[in-house]
């Protein structure tokens, strides 16, 4: 009995959603086993095998490993998952895009975004944008599922080393090729992963006032996030995008700028800790969930809030 | 080239959904129905691919009750040439569907599929993953941007952390993302249009696709309610709260 973790990494950093993903599969029952596919990834299979309750590191390198195609790690999943009775990724972007590709190749359910685990069988999951939460239980031989990563936390590194084998490739699928990436490049946390996000919603209004967001976080060390409306009004990059439709975040610390409180964005950050809103209009949904209501023009309150914090 | 795009019905987004009492679900029952947003931008794609020339005809597909007819009417109002309903009352799990998009594919033969990247009732965001992986196709998900260069779709990702672009051997699946487009309005002329284009009705259960979930919701809930706390009067007294209150600043 295993369960194996698929981990998601650059060649060099092991994606801290993995080590959410580690806690929830020592949930289940049965050896966790980490499988590291890429090329030159040696670091991260290392910083694997560092994570506590993880009994074994599966290091697979080859060329077509080197980015992270879904249409390749497919038949190497399958490969690895033999007597597995759990195949588990974190829910961003890389696990969405190859789990079900892989359940579907197995000829199984895939569990989307869990939260909870109630029983090796059972989890629970949330549906609708977060407005119901949904438990459901899995009558398949091999049961293939993706981990929202606030609803675990992040498993502790710096354990006794878990020993680390080398694994065959199989055969490259060559059909879908590695073009490019244009990555945003921030010295500040990863969104998902930061303690404090500071987020900046259509009341920012424009890209140039962002920079006062970007003054806030920069003093508290936190990330910047925004809401689907100031990105479609192009105020900030995509991959800011807090809600159901962008990235789902749980700091111990949200605060939500000028950011109305639609049901797509509470979605992305109610599980957070403290919230605070800061907001000129105090009908705005936001202060509904917010633990910390400021009804306040925010081209006062953040360069206010900036000072403020420097003392 | 001819594209089969995937439409499903759901809960319209703008309304507020309810767990009904019985913990069997949500409520559907009165409740406005519409055309998945991220269906709608797969729609517009494909047909906007035609009117660049790109593409020849336009195929919707549509899998649930009856009234998924009325969805299947938007995307041929849209643009989309025929439709095709695959009727089952069934809850089916995106397996289920991706084996009837298949079943499609296999007769209608398209170069390139486009499906919307989630629903947003079940929030899944498996179908085009799946539908992918059983025909042994390249899968271009999360797409923000599609362009074509001889026999690869050139695909631009949406991901953690940026962009990644890629580029696909057709045929290929692709699924959208917010960004890819904006779709049009319905002006009356298509929508009365759309009216006498074909549309066929099959049912699934003819089809000898295998539907069975080994999936079984034990019970739907309401999510734990966040109390509304308290307003503070000045950004002085809401970093002291963070500070000594809430203990969440140092």
């Amino acid at each position: 009995m295993s369960v194996l973790v698929v981990a998601e990494h650059d060649n060099q950093e092991l994606k801290s959603a993995t080590r959410n993903t580690i806690t929830a599969a020592t949930q289940l029952g049965g050896e966790v086993v980490v499988l590291v596919a890429g090329q030159g990834c040696g670091a991260v299979a290392q910083a694997a095998a560092g994570v506590a309750g993880v009994a074994r590191v599966v290091q697979v390198e080859a060329e077509h490993y080197a980015h992270p195609l879904a249409e390749e790690l497919t038949p190497l999943v399958i490969a690895h998952a033999g007597n597995a009775t759990h195949v588990l990724a974190p829910a961003t972007t890389f696990g969405k895009n190859l789990l079900p590709r892989v359940a579907a190749q197995l000829g199984v359910m895939q569990i989307s975004d869990i939260v909870r685990v109630e029983s090796p069988d059972t989890f629970v999951r949330p549906i609708y944008a977060g407005n119901a939460l949904a438990t459901v239980q899995s009558s398949d031989r091999v049961k293939v599922i993706t981990v929202r990563s606030t609803g675990f936390d992040a498993a502790a590194t710096g354990a006794a080393p878990a020993p680390i084998e080398q694994g065959a490739a199989q055969p490259a699928f060559g059909k879908s090729r590695f073009v490019r990436h244009q990555l945003t490049k921030s010295e500040r946390p990863e969104l998902t992963s930061a303690s404090i996000v500071v987020s900046g919603g259509r009341g920012m209004g424009s890209a140039d006032n962002f920079r006062l967001i970007d003054d806030v976080a920069d003093k508290l060390g936190a990330a910047v996030g925004a809401s689907r409306a100031a990105v479609d009004a192009g105020f900030a990059p995509n991959d800011y995008q807090v809600g159901q439709t962008g990235k789902i975040v749980a700091p111990n610390l949200y605060i939500a700028v000028g950011i109305s409180g639609a049901i797509q964005h509470l979605a992305g950050m109610k599980d957070s800790k403290v919230i605070v809103a800061i907001n000129k209009d105090e009908e705005a949904p936001i202060f509904e969930v917010a633990d910390y209501g400021l009804v306040a023009d925010l081209f006062q309150a953040l360069p206010e809030l900036s000072t403020a914090l420097s003392r | 080239m001819k594209i089969l795009v995937a439409v499903k019905r759901v809960i319209d987004y703008n309304v507020r959904v309810r767990v009904k009492g019985d913990q069997t679900g949500v409520e559907t029952a009165n409740v406005k129905m519409a055309i998945n947003p991220f269906c709608e931008i797969a729609v517009e794609e494909a047909v906007r691919l035609q009117e660049a020339g790109k593409a020849k005809e336009i195929v919707a597909v549509s899998i649930g009750p009856s009234q998924c007819q009325e969805v299947l009417r938007t995307a041929l109002a849209m643009g989309a040439d025929r439709g095709l309903l695959y009727e089952t009352d069934a809850e089916l799990q995106p397996l289920a569907i991706a084996r009837l998009l298949q079943h499609a594919i296999q007769k209608e033969q398209p170069t390139l599929v486009i499906l919307g990247k989630q629903a947003i009732d079940g929030d899944n965001n498996q179908t085009g993953q799946m539908l992918a992986a059983l025909l042994g196709w390249p899968q271009g998900t999360f797409a923000s941007k599609l362009e074509f260069d001889g026999n690869q779709a050139i695909v631009t990702r949406e991901i953690d952390g940026g962009l990644e672009t890629v580029a696909l051997d057709l045929p290929a699946v692709v699924t959208t993302d917010l960004r890819l487009n904006e779709p049009r309005y319905l002006k009356l002329p298509n929508i009365m249009k759309a009216k006498k284009k074909p549309l066929d009705v099959v049912p699934a259960a003819s089809t000898g696709v295998e539907l069975a979930s080994a999936l079984k919701v034990l019970r739907v809930t309401e999510p734990p309610r966040r109390s509304g706390g308290v307003k503070v009067a000045s950004v002085q007294e809401l970093v002291d709260k963070l500070r000594n209150e809430a203990k969440v600043l140092s």
